[in-house]
């Protein structure tokens, strides 16, 4: 990792940004700089900081969407969209802490990872909420895709692309998102002491119920034993939003459906929302110098990742993300249930190599963008 | 479209004989009556024949067909059950349609991970009707998706009136397997919740069929919802009207479902199914709810009061499952109703911020008395997507033209407001000039490079999305600022 004060660029307006690419430098892409340490760049020779494109374009409310340009911080656009009774869908984690980074996270950086918080399960990622982009390719190329509308399909959705392509195709410069109403009312309901196999049936069901979960976690008991919950056995929650009647049907519903999995308790309103606050940026795993892997697997088979490798887990997602403090490298079994792992903190390879036709598929699409390599070099895997 | 190639033409014997081998049996048709049926999909004013079709049944027939039509410049049209408004799966004189319809097995069903593995040709309804005994469905519900297949979805990207709430397919996909023009198979995506590397599952749903042949997916299976109500609203303005989908939206409301219909429509629709639609009305929304009990009895009172409150003529909300599908019995059948009321329908497709809404149809009326054609509107409401119907015989010459030339106009129009050409029907030849009107050289440029990736002889259902096909070395030229690549040396990825 570069020196981040010796040599950052820090651009005012996409033109500037069009004419730093363009000189043709390797460039390390950097927003807050909270996910700098994964999958860290090599030979980059300048930062490009997206710290001084922070303005917000447009915000129509009643239209559902926003336009802002890329280096926005997250916790300034969540406290914009609250002001107006409504939120940012796909919950973006703040994993500075997580990370050890000091910086802020911004828009720009949580789309271009495809980052999204406990109501991915109901509201969809990051990626479902991206609608349009402006994006300076490696080419030096100021281009535009999607739209500043909910709904279309004209063109290539080059957004998808985008997310989850973490600043290798192109700098993202301004963004479009959907936003929805906030929740009137959340309430959480928690189960203890449940084996962590039991507690991914018990999400299992809850999530088969018609009951709109928007959040399914299971800390197992040695994470819930951590900071901040330090609690004595394992704890299982499931959260339920919307208008307060709703709310109140379904977890009547859900305590009737999940009766056989004991003892029920409720958080409602300002505890329900700080505990998804800390599941959502996996509080319980910060500060502990192991390396910390980011799994993804089908839901159902989340549990058995704690059975793979030794360590703390966190499972979000209904089981379908899991956080995991490990010394073993679990990526061939996550990889046999049929998910993959990123290396979030630690020496390692931190993407999952890609083989086979994907992989050249791959290589052709950042060739498209990026033929000389120029942006964040090195990241998702050297070739 | 990409002028044919008069060799490959007279080539097509070889070229049939050749198909016969990769899929034996009935899987190949080369004689004109058999070719007629694929002449054109749902945008029917244009038609053409084309050289001949296949139907192969195994991926590794479509592997075999895909690496043969690369190997000999053949270029190939990918087609499901060809109800495509905008002519993607238009066929071309010097290509081969590759009809996915043997495909239609439903492969795995998997509640512990709510979704299913299905072929691409499953109809979209098909795949819900396999699980909805179990409390599931799977959600995106296009018109047509009594007939629709869902790997024309994923190639069209697909909506429906649900989207609003419930999103587009792309929203609602897991994984997909497609055969690349080379041959090759790749998997995108799986049963997770995301993938490692790119998201080309996300850039692959809405490609029109541009950048690969979609032969297994995987859909997310949403749980039934407990109850649901239909409620109508009738409005004597369309502003009173567009003016209660805000207030919805700005109580913290989003319906399942959000449709607007203007008088045209209205009559036109009650004319053809009496579903009891006011007919004085001059805008009627159609607003849907669904979720537990106790929240579809809250919220329809709650939006009652705000079509109250926005002087709304009629308030009705349906108080049984019946009643509920006979109000949408009216916005289901707004396209056959127009269709008896003029001999030819052309729809429209955009999608503009609704704040634009009494503009925007104020403006369409006014063209429409310009161009001597009538016009109804139904629209999606909740997500800004318009579907002007406009009205016109194909037998009056100049008509079919000047409904073309109307129907430019709007999407024009739609773009020019701030909104976009197509919300759910894709681009396919249909607006494909139109694409200047939202995208410079630069960005078209910039899509045409994804499509080289994947298809880099450009043989997959060319002349469709792009209005000028760049050949892919010309795009390849990489900018070099002052003649140099800096650190040649290094891997770059």
């Amino acid at each position: 990792m570069l020196d981040v004060a010796a040599r950052t660029e820090t651009p005012k307006t996409a033109a500037e940004v069009v004419e730093l690419v363009a000189e043709g430098r390797p460039l390390e892409i950097v927003g807050g700089g909270t996910k700098r340490g994964i999958g860290a760049v090599a030979g980059a020779d300048a930062v490009l900081s997206l710290a001084g494109l922070t303005r917000v374009i447009d915000y129509a409310p009643e239209e559902l969407v926003l336009t802002a340009q890329a280096g926005v911080k997250l916790a300034t656009l969540e406290k914009l969209v609250a002001a107006q009774g409504q939120m940012l869908p796909f919950e973006p984690p703040h994993l500075g802490r997580l990370l050890g980074a000091k910086g802020q996270p911004t828009l720009g950086g949580a789309l271009a990872a495809n980052l999204s918080g406990p109501r991915r399960i109901r509201a969809g990622a990051a990626r479902d909420h991206f609608l349009g982009l402006e994006a300076v390719t490696g080419r030096g190329e100021l281009v535009k895709a999607g739209g500043r509308v909910v709904k279309n399909v004209t063109g290539y959705d080059l957004c998808k692309l985008m997310a989850g392509s973490w600043g290798t195709l192109a700098v993202l410069t301004e963004v479009t998102i959907k936003v929805l109403p906030a929740a009137r009312t959340e309430l959480t309901l928690l189960f203890f002491g449940l084996d962590d196999r039991r507690a991914g049936e018990a999400m299992t069901r809850a999530l088969h119920a018609p009951a709109e979960v928007s959040g399914a976690a299971h800390l197992p008991a040695a994470t819930a034993a951590r900071a901040p919950l330090k609690g004595e056995m394992a704890v299982t929650a499931l959260r339920l939003e919307g208008f307060a009647a709703s709310v109140a049907a379904r977890a009547e519903h859900l305590a009737m459906a999940l009766k056989d999995f004991g003892r029920v308790e409720q958080l409602d309103g300002p505890l329900s929302r700080d505990f998804w606050a800390q599941v959502r940026d996996v509080e319980a795993l910060w500060k502990d110098p192991r390396p910390l892997w980011r799994i993804s697997v089908p839901p159902a088979a989340g549990w058995r990742v704690g059975e793979a490798a030794a360590g703390e887990a966190l499972y979000d997602w209904g089981g379908g993300l899991v956080w995991l403090l490990s010394e073993d490298n679990p990526r061939a079994a996550v990889r046999a249930l049929g998910g993959h792992a990123t290396l979030y903190r630690g020496e390692g390879l931190a993407f999952e190599p890609l083989d086979g036709p994907l992989k050249a598929l791959t290589a052709r699409v950042k060739a498209a963008f990026d033929p000389n390599g120029v942006l964040n070099p090195g990241r998702m895997g050297a070739s | 479209m990409p002028l044919p190639d008069a060799a490959l033409i007279a080539r097509k014997g070889e070229i049939v004989r050749a198909l016969r081998r990769l899929v034996p049996g009935e899987g190949v048709i080369g004689d004109p009556a058999g070719l007629v049926p694929f002449q054109s999909d749902g945008l029917s004013a244009y038609r053409q024949t084309p050289l001949a079709v296949v139907l192969p049944d195994t991926t590794a027939q479509v592997c075999a067909v895909l690496a043969w039509c690369q190997a000999n410049g053949v270029k190939v049209v990918p087609r499901g059950a060809g109800t495509s408004l905008s002519g993607g799966a238009l066929p071309l004189q010097d290509g081969v349609v590759l009809g996915m319809a043997k495909f239609n097995r439903i492969l795995q069903v998997d509640y512990a991970n709510r979704c299913a593995v299905v072929q691409p040709g499953v109809t979209n309804l098909a795949i819900t009707g396999a699980v909805q005994a179990d409390g599931f469905y799977y959600a995106p519900d296009p018109s047509s998706q009594v007939a629709c297949t869902i790997g024309g979805n994923v190639a069209e990207n697909s909506g429906g009136v649900h989207c609003l709430k419930y999103g587009l397919t792309t929203n609602n996909l897991l994984g997909c397997e497609i055969v690349l023009m080379s041959g090759e198979v790749v998997r995108l995506g799986g049963k997770g919740f995301d993938a490692a590397g790119y998201d080309l599952l996300g850039v692959v749903t809405g490609s029109e069929g541009l950048l690969g042949v979609v032969t297994e997916v995987t859909v997310r299976l949403l749980t039934s919802p407990q109850a649901a109500r239909a409620m109508l609203l009738g409005f004597a303005s369309v502003e009173a009207a567009g003016a209660t989908v805000g207030d919805i939206i700005a109580a913290g409301v989003i319906p399942a479902g959000l449709e607007m219909m203007d008088r045209p429509a209205i009559l036109a629709a009650e004319a053809f199914v009496g579903a009891g639609y006011p007919t004085d009305a001059e805008a009627l929304l159609i607003v849907e709810l669904d979720g537990p009990e106790a929240e579809c009895a809250e919220l329809s009172e709650q939006v009652a009061g705000i079509g109250e409150a926005r002087g709304a003529t009629t308030i009705r909300t349906s108080s049984s499952d019946a009643e509920r599908l006979a109000f949408w019995a009216g916005r289901k059948a707004a396209f056959p109703a127009v269709g008896r009321i003029s001999p030819d329908y052309y729809c429209m497709d955009g999608t503009i911020p609704r704040r634009q809404l009494p503009h925007v149809l104020g403006a369409i009326a006014q063209m429409g008395r310009e161009y001597g054609l009538g016009v109804a509107n139904v629209f999606h409401a909740g997500d800004g997507n318009l579907h002007p119907l406009i009205l016109y015989d194909a037998d009056k010459p100049g008509q079919l033209e000047a409904a073309e030339a109307f129907g430019a106009d709007i999407l024009k129009l739609c773009v020019a407001v701030g909104g976009v050409l197509t919300g759910e029907h894709g681009v396919g030849v249909e607006k494909r000039d139109l694409m200047g009107e939202m995208f410079n050289e630069t960005d078209l440029a910039c899509q045409q490079r994804v499509k080289c990736a994947f298809d880099p002889d450009l043989l997959l259902n060319p002349g469709k999305v792009f209005p000028r096909l760049h050949r892919c070395a010309e795009l390849g030229r990489v900018h070099v600022h002052r003649g140099a690549v800096a650190f040649p040396e290094l891997p770059r990825f």
